[in-house]
């Protein structure tokens, strides 16, 4: 049983929970997390050429298996957005795809051995890694933001300007001055508890997915002996277990955040 | 970070992880992808062969009509001879009629022309007769004379 090298269980998480960042800027706004940005633009890229490749291929008779795949995966997503949304889908669903395959993706990185990317990365001279972009806040609220944007571009494109202030000002209360700023009050906090809850959710999940796969790696070097040897076996067990029940937690994510992107902006069409 | 046990437990876990998605997981997602391409591979064969029937159908309709019009001209073709014969018969019959008509008025002519001829020459009798008791200014029994009357009318 190797010991540990520094420290103990604390230190290893802490060590774990570091982003990797450029020197010249730790901690500062300009503090880029390149972990997470590498790593789900590496997916996202990949996502994009397999796709690609499959589309560009694809036949009218019988699909291969990669691009009978690949039609699961759309005609699953397509038929959420048809469920909820029924206009126009040829913005929203590709973006329903991407964000339900880029997401899983990102999710997926979870499943990967907690240590492995960094002890790769560490042989080239870089020292904090995290391999899943979407247990970085940044990133789930770079996307939920981006949803908030088309939430609010969907808004004045299907009401109008006037339209969508009005409904803001009247609704749900009424249109008595009075309630103007009261309605407006509740409007403002919904409008802003879509971006973050869609964020926080994300997060939250694969935070502390990422942060039990850790306490259980703790157990790796927790003793010595026997006993050693024991949690040793029992951490195994663990880590194959959560990782199990991990990969159920990843498609319920991606599928969440997906449901609610759409749900979000077909909302944004709805007239009140 | 050195390599070390924790790298390896975490190894280990991921490689039952591999497994056990090989073995429980996959299966499910690769029954999908075939059940996809057994139902796209039935669908195709299915308008193929839908469209094959249509073929022979369209042939067979086309032959059926070719049948219908062969026919339709034989059954013409029939009924023209027929109409032919018809008229080529009651042609046949009508002549026929005349010459009968013709024969028995000839006959009717040829006996009336008898009995004329008979009735004449009973006349002429009778006026021969008339005609000497005017000559003789006295009776001539027609009776006595009647076989001589009679050899003179069948002398005419």
């Amino acid at each position: 049983m190797a010991s540990e090298p520094t420290g103990g269980l604390t230190e290893y998480i802490q060590h774990h929970l570091k982003h990797l960042t450029p020197h010249t800027s730790e901690g500062g706004f300009w503090a880029v997390h390149v972990d997470s940005v590498t790593v789900s633009l590496v997916l996202g890229v990949l996502f994009c050429l397999w796709f690609w490749l499959k589309a560009r291929k694809a036949t009218a008779g019988v699909p291969g298996k990669g691009q009978a795949f690949v039609e699961i995966v759309l005609e699953f997503v397509d038929g959420q957005v048809k469920d909820v949304f029924h206009g126009d889908r040829r913005v929203l669903g590709p973006l329903a795809l991407t964000v339900f395959v880029w997401v899983f993706l990102m999710n997926a990185m979870d499943l990967l051995p907690v240590d492995l990317l960094p002890w790769i990365t560490e042989k080239f001279g870089i020292g904090h890694f995290r391999a899943v972009p979407t247990a970085d806040i940044n990133m789930t609220f770079a996307m939920s933001l981006t949803v908030f944007a088309l939430i609010i571009f969907y808004s004045f494109k299907a009401k109008g300007a006037g339209g969508y202030m009005h409904e803001l000002f009247t609704a749900p209360f009424g249109k008595h001055p009075l309630l103007w700023i009261p309605n407006f009050a509740l409007n403002l906090v919904e409008l802003a508890s879509k971006p973050v809850s869609l964020a926080m959710r994300l997060f939250g999940n694969m935070y502390a997915g990422e942060l039990v796969f850790m306490l259980i790696a703790g157990l790796f070097s927790a003793g010595a002996g026997l006993a050693g040897w024991a949690l040793y076996g029992a951490g195994i067990i663990g880590y194959t277990v959560w990782g199990i029940f991990h990969i159920l937690i990843i498609s319920i994510q991606a599928f969440i955040f997906m449901v609610l992107t759409i749900v979000y902006i077909s909302m944004a069409h709805d007239h009140h | 970070m050195d390599f070390n046990a924790t790298l390896i437990g975490e190894m280990i876990s991921f490689a039952i992880l591999i497994w056990f998605s090989v073995h429980f997981i996959w299966p499910h997602i690769n029954k999908a992808i075939e059940d996809r391409q057994v139902k796209i591979a039935e669908g195709l064969n299915a308008a193929e062969r839908a469209h094959a029937e249509l073929k022979s159908a369209d042939v067979k309709v086309a032959g059926e009509i070719k049948q219908a019009r062969q026919q339709a001209s034989e059954i013409i073709d029939k009924a023209q001879q027929q109409a032919n014969q018809i008229i080529e018969k009651a042609r046949a019959e009508a002549i026929a009629e005349i010459n009968r008509l013709k024969a028995s008025a000839q006959d009717d002519i040829a006996s009336l022309a008898q009995r004329a001829r008979d009735q004449l020459r009973e006349q002429v009798g009778a006026l021969a007769v008339q005609g000497a008791s005017k000559i003789v200014q006295r009776e001539v029994d027609a009776s006595t004379h009647k076989a001589l009357l009679d050899q003179l009318a069948a002398g005419l």
